[in-house]
C-alpha cells in the first residue's frame, strides 16, 4: 500500500545541536504510527517537520508522494504539546473560530459528541481541567475533518483515568479512517494505540515495527525479575541480563531451565517474578538508559 | 479570505471586550487625565505679571498708589531679600521692587521676557505716567524696531493685524490725549509705537492639551494593543496554533489592525464624549476631519506596533522597546508643551514623529477651526508613513 506521509532522511540542526539526525519512515493511510522516546530525543522536532511547521535542515517530507504545499494545511489536524488558546473565549467560540479558518469542516455536533464537550460549550477555555482541555484541543485538531492528525504527547500530564478516556477518543478517531501520527514517552500508550512504532533516541530511529513484533524480535518469550540483593555478589550475571532500578532482569525462552540455573548459582528465589517483556525493557536494552530519564 | 479575517477579528474584539480591567483602563484613564488637568488649571486665570514687593512686615502698603495701582500685576509682599532674589533668578517672580527709600530700587532678570515687560510698566508708573511712558527716545527706538503691536507675534489670526504704515489716527489719538511722554533730551522726534487692540478669550491649557491627550491615548493603545498582544500570542503558542491552519500572515495582521482600529476609535469617541460632558472645550473645525486625522494617526501607530511585534518572543523586551519608542514620541510631539521656542534639534526630531503631525492636525481642527482640506498635508503624511510601516511589518513578520 502507498504511504500517506513519508519522512525521507530528515535532519534538523540548531546551533551546536543535531536534534534530528536522519530519520526516515512512512505511514500508510488509516494507520496509527507512534514515535516513542524520552524527552529530548527529537520526537517533537521530527513531528513538526512532518507538520510543515518547521523546515528540515536536510531531507524531505512527502504527502501522497508529493512535497508539502499550502493545501496541506487544509487536510491535516495538529494537537501541539503546549498550546495556549486565545483568552476570554468559550469552548464553543474557540471551535467556531477555528472552523471559520478552514474551507471544509467536520460536523460541529459530531465533533462535540466525539470529544465529550457537550457540558463545556459555554465554559471559558482557561477554566478547563487538563483532560477537558486536551479534548478541546483534539476537537480543534479535528475541526477540518483531516485525513491525517498529529498528536504531540497528547496525554502527558493527565491522570490515569483521563489518559484511558483519551485513548478511547483516539481509537474512535482511528475507527473513522483518520491516519494518526503521535509522539509519546509512555510505552503503554504506544502499545495500546499504535500499529507501528519507531523508537527514537538522540535524533535517530533505533528500532521500528509493531510493538509486539519489536519485543518478540529482541527478547525470548519471558522475563524473570529478581531483587538485586537476591543475587549472590560473587556470581557473574549471565549474558543478556539487565541490571536496572534495583532489579535484575533475566530473559529466557525456557523458564524451568532458567530456574535451574538460578538455583545452581544460589540466588534467593523468594521474591522472583515472571512476566512478559515490554517496550520499556526493550528501550533499556537498546539504549542502556531509562525511557523516562 | 474575509471569513478568516472576520473570525480572527471577532475573537480579538471579544478578548478585548471581556478583559474588563483592560477595557476600563483604556477608557477611564484618559478621562481621568483630562479631569485632573481641568482641576489643576481651573480657577481664576493667573495675573500676567508677578512682582515681588519688599516690605518690612509682609503686607502691601495701603492705599495702593503709584505702581501698586497698576492692574493685571500680581503684587506679592516679600520680606526676605535673598529668597526673593532667588525667585527672580528662576523666573518665579518677574521683578522684585523695593519702594523705599525713594526713588526705590528694583531687580529684574535680563533673560526673562516677562521681566522686561514688567520693568517697562513699573518704571513708567513710577515716573508718573499711566500709558506709554518711561521710555527714552533711543530706548523706544530699540524697543519697537518693527513697529508691531504687542501680542501679534503669537496671535492665532494674523489677518486682523493691520500694517504699521496705515492710518494717521493713532498719532492723533496720542496727541489728543497729550501723552507723548517726556522727552528728556532734544533730538529727532520719533513716532510713538502704535497701539493695536486685541480681543478674544484666552485658551486654557486644558483646551490646548485635550487633542494631545486623545492622541497620546491612541498611541499607547495602538502600540501596546498590537505590539504587546502579538508578542504574547507568539510566546504562549497562539500564533503557532494559527500557523498550523490555512490562515495567512496577511489575513492575521489585517484582522489585528482592524480590531485595534475599532477599539482605538471607539475608546477615543467615548473619551471625547466624556470630555465634552465635563469640560467646555472648543471644537471649531470639522468633525469629519477630526475623525480622519485620528484614524490616520491610529493606523500609523498600529503599524509601528506591528513592526515591533514582528519578531520578538518575550513580552518584557517588547514592553521595553515600546517604552523606548513611545516616551520620546510623547516628549517630542508637543503633547504636553509646545515645541515653539525649543532648540532646532528638538524641533527637527519633532517633525520626524508621527505623533507630532497627529497632534498638530487635531489642534488645527479643534482650536483653529481647520477643515479636511486644511489638514491634507498631515493626513497624507500619516497615511504614507502607515503604508511604509505596514510594508516593513509584513516583511518582517514571523509566526514564531
Amino acid at each position: 500500500m502507498d504511504s500517506l506521509i513519508a519522512a525521507r532522511n530528515l535532519v534538523k540542526t540548531y546551533p551546536g545541536v543535531r536534534a534530528v539526525d536522519g530519520i526516515s519512515f512512512a505511514v500508510a493511510p488509516g494507520r496509527c504510527f507512534g514515535l516513542l522516546g524520552p524527552n529530548g530525543a527529537g520526537k517533537t522536532t521530527t513531528l513538526e517537520m512532518l507538520e510543515g511547521i518547521q523546515p528540515p535542515t536536510a531531507g524531505e517530507v512527502l504527502y501522497r508522494g508529493r512535497p508539502l504545499d499550502r493545501a496541506y494545511r487544509e487536510v491535516i489536524g495538529i494537537q501541539f504539546q503546549a498550546t495556549a488558546l486565545q483568552d476570554f473565549q468559550t469552548v464553543a467560540e474557540s471551535l467556531a473560530m477555528f472552523a471559520a479558518l478552514y474551507p471544509r469542516t467536520a460536523s460541529r455536533e459530531e465533533l462535540i459528541r466525539l470529544c465529550n464537550l457537550d457540558d463545556l460549550l459555554d465554559r471559558d477555555t482557561r477554566q478547563l481541567s487538563g483532560g477537558q482541555r486536551q479534548r478541546l484541543l483534539l476537537a480543534i485538531a479535528l475541526v477540518n475533518d483531516p485525513e491525517l492528525v498529529f498528536l504531540d504527547e497528547p496525554t502527558t500530564g493527565l491522570d490515569p483515568q483521563a489518559r484511558r478516556n483519551f485513548w478511547g477518543l483516539i481509537e474512535t478517531v482511528r475507527g473513522r479512517g483518520t491516519t494518526v501520527l503521535l509522539t509519546t514517552h509512555y510505552m503503554e500508550e504506544a502499545e495500546h494505540l499504535c500499529d507501528e512504532i519507531a523508537i527514537v533516541d538522540h535524533g535517530r530511529i533505533i528500532a521500528q515495527g509493531s510493538p509486539a513484533h519489536l519485543v518478540r524480535a529482541h527478547f525470548p518469550a519471558t522475563v524473570v525479575r529478581l531483587p538485586e540483593a537476591a543475587w549472590p555478589a560473587a556470581a557473574p550475571l549471565p549474558d543478556g541480563a539487565l541490571r536496572h532500578d534495583g532489579e535484575i532482569k533475566l530473559f529466557a525462552a525456557d523458564v524451568p531451565d532458567l530456574l535451574g540455573d538460578l538455583a545452581r548459582v544460589g540466588a534467593d528465589l523468594r521474591e522472583l517474578r515472571v512476566a512478559s517483556p515490554n517496550l520499556e525493557d526493550l528501550f533499556l536494552k537498546l539504549t542502556g538508559h531509562d525511557l523516562r530519564a | 479570505m474575509w471569513r478568516r479575517i472576520l473570525a480572527i477579528f471577532v475573537a480579538r474584539n471579544r478578548e478585548f471586550y471581556r478583559d474588563r480591567a483592560g477595557l476600563g483602563w483604556n477608557i477611564f484613564m484618559p478621562i481621568l487625565m483630562v479631569l485632573s488637568f481641568a482641576f489643576i488649571f481651573s480657577g481664576e486665570p493667573q495675573a500676567p505679571f508677578k512682582v515681588g514687593v519688599l516690605t518690612a512686615d509682609g503686607t502691601l502698603p495701603t492705599p495702593r498708589t503709584g505702581p501698586l495701582a497698576l492692574e493685571h500685576i500680581q503684587f506679592i509682599p516679600v520680606t526676605d531679600l535673598a529668597a526673593a532674589l532667588a525667585k527672580v533668578d528662576r523666573h518665579q517672580l518677574d521683578l522684585l521692587w523695593d519702594p523705599t527709600p525713594a526713588p526705590g530700587a528694583y531687580w529684574v532678570n535680563r533673560e526673562s521676557p516677562q521681566g522686561y515687560l514688567a520693568e517697562r510698566l513699573l518704571v513708567g508708573a513710577a515716573t508718573g505716567g499711566t500709558r506709554a511712558v518711561g521710555l527714552t527716545a533711543p530706548a523706544l527706538d530699540k524697543a519697537a524696531p518693527a513697529g508691531k503691536g504687542p501680542g501679534s507675534a503669537l496671535a492665532p489670526d494674523p489677518g486682523a493685524d493691520p500694517g504699521p504704515e496705515r492710518g494717521p489716527e493713532p498719532e492723533q489719538e496720542l496727541k489728543a490725549g497729550g501723552m507723548i511722554g517726556p522727552s528728556p533730551a532734544p533730538g529727532p522726534t520719533l513716532a510713538p509705537p502704535r497701539r493695536h487692540e486685541r480681543s478674544g478669550t484666552a485658551l486654557r491649557y486644558a483646551d490646548w492639551v485635550l487633542p494631545g491627550i486623545l492622541a497620546m491615548n491612541i498611541m499607547f493603545s495602538s502600540l501596546w494593543g498590537v505590539g504587546w498582544v502579538i508578542v504574547r500570542y507568539r510566546k504562549n503558542g497562539v500564533l503557532r496554533r494559527l500557523k498550523a491552519t490555512p490562515l495567512s500572515p496577511f489575513e492575521f495582521l489585517t484582522a489585528q489592525i482592524l480590531s485595534r482600529l475599532v477599539v482605538v476609535m471607539s475608546a477615543s469617541l467615548i473619551v471625547y464624549g466624556g470630555a465634552a460632558l465635563i469640560l467646555d472645550f472648543p471644537m471649531r473645525g470639522s468633525h469629519v476631519a477630526l475623525a480622519l486625522i485620528y484614524l490616520a494617526g491610529a493606523l500609523c501607530l498600529i503599524s509601528l506596533g506591528l513592526i515591533v511585534s514582528a519578531r520578538l518572543r518575550t513580552e518584557e523586551l517588547a514592553d521595553g522597546i515600546l517604552n523606548l519608542i513611545s516616551w520620546p514620541l510623547l516628549l517630542l510631539s508637543g503633547v504636553w508643551f509646545s515645541m515653539e521656542g525649543t532648540s532646532a534639534a528638538a524641533r527637527f526630531f519633532s517633525q520626524l514623529s508621527p505623533l507630532t503631525h497627529l497632534v498638530d492636525g487635531a489642534r488645527a481642527i479643534m482650536i483653529d477651526g481647520a477643515q479636511t482640506a486644511d489638514i491634507l498635508p498631515q493626513l497624507f503624511l500619516l497615511t504614507a508613513l502607515a503604508l511604509i510601516f505596514l510594508a516593513i511589518a509584513a516583511r518582517l513578520f514571523r509566526w514564531e
